[in-house]
């Protein structure tokens, strides 16, 4: 935190949705697709062509309205953003102004310097992507226009952030939300969350908001804390040499770990908007907005609760599973099938994430299903096998898909609870290590751990820990 | 006047018009009529009435989210001035 000057933050967040076709013609929104081959009259903003607007986006405002404590516009609007620029087919892009579809709402926050923090969100609204532009070296631009009409949400935060921990902080969260409701893909690398900030400083006290400077194309959380921070620095170099912060639009170069000003942007930021005659109101209706809530899943806040308060997971075990929505999803299918949420979580994150790990696959792709898994859990319940055991069925679950109990039965790994025959081992393990034996009775008690690897080992791992323990202890 | 020759001329480079001088006069004369006109009608008192948003009393039409052919890359590139490698070709726009 710097001394003199207070930081302030604010966000635009485009979010692109996962709607099979673009928001308003029927065309796909497939990633990676031949060039220019995903377009019509409407994409390609050819004379006499109407757009008409997807439905699931609405649907799809409506649930990040939700998810960010919004309120949602009964009557919202399109309106028309007019530049020229070449990925922009039509002269203007399709976007909300008055009359967004969302507004008011907010986000908590936890950073460790501050502890708990509310961040406002000024507005969502819906809107159109431009197409993509790729610089040639022969001073021409080549435009696809796959991308173009693609549906955006457009997630606006009130100046809240002092700091470019509470930046990530709400940005993570934002991510964690988008998708979770399964309306984003949540890449950062193809583009599918992209982030612009706003970046002023001003004396610590000053009430107005000191001259912004607005960085864009901010595809990493990494960069855009590099950049904010670059940025700050910038600013007050700026003002302690005297001079002023100018308004202007900044490229960040990650690789150079420095921002640029983008010249010649200041005419384009008049847009003359107004609204688009092409487009109807939209209207969203008490029981539309009901609807939708009771579609939302539960969102990663609320499990963190649940799985700290009801169901008593450890703070770390519910922070990692509640984050990402499949693995929640895989872990309480597990605790379904056996109901001990510790060990269940135990076994998530230890052997399950390990191996995920190991293999870099997802969750979504984890051979050993809940059920799967499960099975094992409760063969150690019953002390059919014992915890070691029980890796070794897992590794042999993930690379057969057979269940447990096939695995058991095959490689006749069941333990031995009869106390004849742990009886007997012991009687050799005790037999074979006399030296050991009169060290323990002379008062070496930590020598118990040994004979009873010496049990386990003797046995192939079958035996029952607790009762070799037993009968080494009588024994003894 | 509403409306001076200075922001004719901005109005005019935002959407790349190139006005000859004799245009500008009769443009900045028209707009302001324009603007007066719609003067007049702010005078009219419109307390608690909701604004227009559109010209057709009519909410909400939608598509379903499905996905229709689209209409080939040959033809998405028919009328392009300059094309390559399937792309539109277009002078370059940032140095």
């Amino acid at each position: 935190m710097n001394s003199r000057y207070e930081v302030v933050i604010g966000l635009e967040v485009h979010v692109q949705l996962t709607t099979r076709t673009k928001i308003f013609c029927g065309c796909s929104t497939e990633f990676g697709q031949g060039v220019n081959s995903q377009t019509c009259p409407v994409c390609l903003g050819l004379p006499g062509a109407l757009p008409v607007l997807n439905r699931q986006v609405v649907e799809d405002a409506i649930k990040a309205g939700l998810a960010t404590n919004c309120q949602i516009t009964p009557r919202s609007i399109f309106a028309r953003k007019n530049y020229f620029y070449p990925d922009l087919p039509k002269g203007y892009q399709i976007s909300q102004f008055e009359l967004p579809i969302c507004e008011h709402g907010w986000l908590d926050i936890e950073t460790e310097e501050l502890g708990g923090k509310r961040l406002g969100i000024t507005r969502i609204h819906m809107e159109e992507d431009a197409g993509k532009l790729l610089h040639n070296s022969d001073n021409s631009s080549s435009v696809d226009l796959n991308r173009a009409c693609t549906p955006l949400l457009e997630v606006v935060s009130e100046p809240d952030m002092r700091s470019s921990e509470e930046a990530i902080a709400y940005l993570k969260q934002l991510h964690q939300i988008v998708v979770y409701l399964g309306i984003c893909d949540g890449n950062l690398d193809e583009g599918s969350f992209r982030c612009d900030a706003n970046v002023s400083i001003r004396p610590w006290g000053q009430k107005e908001l000191g001259t912004r400077s607005e960085l864009k194309n901010l595809n990493s959380f990494r960069y855009i804390k590099q950049a904010i921070e670059y940025e700050v620095e910038r600013q007050i170099d700026v003002i302690d040499a005297g001079e002023k912060v100018v308004q202007e639009t900044r490229l960040f170069d990650p690789d150079a770990g420095v921002s640029r000003s983008m010249r010649g942007k200041e005419e384009a930021h008049d847009y003359r908007y107004f609204p688009d005659p092409d487009l109807l109101p939209v209207d969203v209706s008490a029981d539309w907005i009901e609807q939708v809530r009771k579609s939302l899943p539960e969102l990663s806040t609320a499990k963190l609760q649940r799985y700290q308060g009801e169901i008593g997971l450890p703070a770390y075990d519910a922070g990692v599973i509640s984050s990402d929505r499949p693995l929640a999803e895989y872990f309480e299918a597990v605790v379904k099938h056996y109901n001990n949420p510790k060990i269940c979580s135990n076994w998530v994150m230890g052997e399950v994430l390990g191996a995920l790990k190991d293999k870099k696959l997802e969750i979504s792709a984890c051979p050993v299903t809940p059920e799967l898994l499960a099975g094992v859990l409760i063969r150690i319940d019953d002390k059919t096998i014992s915890g070691k055991i029980a890796k070794t069925v897992f590794e042999k679950i993930w690379q057969t898909g057979n269940t447990a109990d096939q695995i058991i039965e095959e490689k006749g790994l069941k333990q031995v609870t009869d106390t004849g025959a742990i009886e007997a081992i012991v009687d050799e393990v005790i037999a074979a290590n006399p030296d050991q034996v009169a060290e323990y009775r002379g008062g070496k008690e930590k020598l118990m751990g040994f004979f009873v690897g010496q049990v386990m080992k003797a046995s192939k791992g079958k035996a029952n820990p607790g009762m070799a323990n037993q009968l080494l202890k009588k024994k003894l | 006047m509403k409306i001076n020759q200075q922001d004719v001329e901005h109005v005019a480079r935002l959407a790349r018009l190139s006005l000859s001088p004799e245009d500008l006069k009769i443009m900045t004369g028209q707009m302001d009529a324009v603007l007066g006109y719609v003067d007049k009608l702010n005078e009219l008192d419109t307390d608690g009435i909701e604004p227009m948003a559109h010209a057709v009393p009519m909410t909400n039409a939608f598509r379903e989210d499905e996905i229709t052919e689209p209409i080939g890359v040959e033809r998405t590139l028919q009328n392009a001035p300059q094309q390559a490698d399937n792309y539109f070709k277009v002078p370059k726009i940032i140095e």
